[in-house]
């Protein structure tokens, strides 16, 4: 059916989108408990490098990047140069630049400040969970990427740095609760989410093979960033045919933007 | 309280936020093609799948060294994966995960990380 969408269709848009928000507040749990889990186990072996609190929150709040965070810890408690440290931090975090250019195309509408803001707030975690719920309310909701990206990394990450710096060792290791097993998890349930035809299911295998062969052969850096440019070439070569729709891409235009709120 | 690696943390978020926010920041990159802008959107399912398997079966040691690791982990990870695609709910799928690595670790059927 084409023309303007009716009433009706707006209501069942809204009722959609609230059962998506409600479904990636529940998603979002399991990666919370991860992002704080961690941060404190980051905030600790902080402080066991010998960095002060001021230093270690610094480096959550700025940097903000997981990996690199633990491997700074580590590369300063090695004595190893600044300038080295930075070098591999670039080479760690390069593919952030795969989920901005995934991100852009939908992003565009939004107001340069804005979106300046969110490119800083891009984790694994806040692009994982944003392309799950942005694909399944079928447009740009914004409210569903700071959701990601604030409460369910930047705030429980940056708390848990603080108490992990400053409680030290008085807490247990949060990987005899398992939550070492969340972050894995997550991301492969977040990838499920995203596949909608053959060719998705292509790129999540061929990026997942990919990744672990190049991983293991010259390190995860490398690895995760050539599964994910090489994933969907693979899908993209593969002899597949699909209803058009299926393939679409799932670009501004189509899609309003919504602001925040209910 | 020092603050002298206060600079080391700028520092990396300077060679951090381009990768972030060029693509972000970029005009006209809503205006790809197509083919491009399917691409694009086969990066989320191929990086995502990509960052957990890693995640899952290679184990990097203080040294650099790296090996592959299946253990109560591996098998936690594919039953929580298997959850989510049964259910097609992220966090039962997380949740059977983490108590079965939880219960494991704490009968001592499996040593910690």
């Amino acid at each position: 059916m084409t023309g303007a969408p009716s009433a009706d269709a707006g209501t069942d848009d809204r009722v959609d989108l609230r059962a998506a928000r409600r479904r990636l507040l529940l998603d979002a749990l399991g990666i919370m408990a991860s992002a704080a889990g961690f941060g404190f186990v980051y905030g600790l072996s902080a402080r066991e490098a010998g960095f002060s609190v001021i230093e270690a929150q610094a480096m959550s709040l700025f940097a903000f990047a997981g990996a690199a965070q633990f491997a700074a810890v580590g590369y300063v408690r090695e004595g190893l140069p600044w300038l080295g440290i930075i070098v591999l931090t670039f080479f760690l975090n390069a593919r952030h630049l795969l989920y901005a250019a995934a991100l852009a195309p939908l992003m565009r509408p939004r107001p340069t400040a804005e979106r300046a803001v969110a490119a800083h707030l891009l984790t694994d975690e806040s692009f994982a969970l944003a392309t799950t719920h942005f694909n399944r309310v079928r447009r740009l909701d914004m409210w569903g990427y700071w959701l990601g990206a604030v409460a369910v990394t930047l705030i429980p990450w940056n708390l848990a740095t603080f108490a992990g710096s400053v409680l030290g060792g008085r807490i247990v290791d949060p990987a005899t609760f398992g939550l070492d097993v969340v972050f894995p998890v997550a991301m492969l349930g977040l990838a499920i989410g995203l596949i909608q035809g053959r060719r998705e299911l292509i790129a999540a295998f061929a990026g997942g093979i990919l990744g672990f062969a190049i991983s293991w052969a010259v390190g995860p850096q490398i690895g995760i960033v050539a599964g994910g440019l090489l994933g969907p070439l693979v899908a993209m070569a593969a002899p597949i045919n699909e209803p058009p729709d299926i393939d679409e891409p799932l670009v501004a235009p189509r899609f309003e933007t919504l602001e925040p709120g209910p | 309280m020092s603050v002298e690696l206060v600079p080391l943390a700028l520092l990396m978020f300077a060679v951090t936020y381009p990768s972030r926010a060029i693509p972000l920041l970029t005009p006209g990159l809503e205006r790809l093609p197509p083919r491009a802008l399917q691409y694009l959107r086969l990066v989320g399912p191929a990086v995502l799948a990509s960052i957990g398997l890693v995640n899952t079966l290679i184990v990097t040691a203080d040294d650099g060294t790296r090996s592959i690791h299946v253990g109560i982990e591996t098998v936690a990870v594919i039953i929580g994966v298997l959850v989510v695609v049964w259910r097609r709910n992220l966090f039962l799928g997380i949740l059977a995960a983490v108590v079965l690595v939880s219960v494991a670790r704490a009968t001592g059927l499996s040593p910690m990380p």
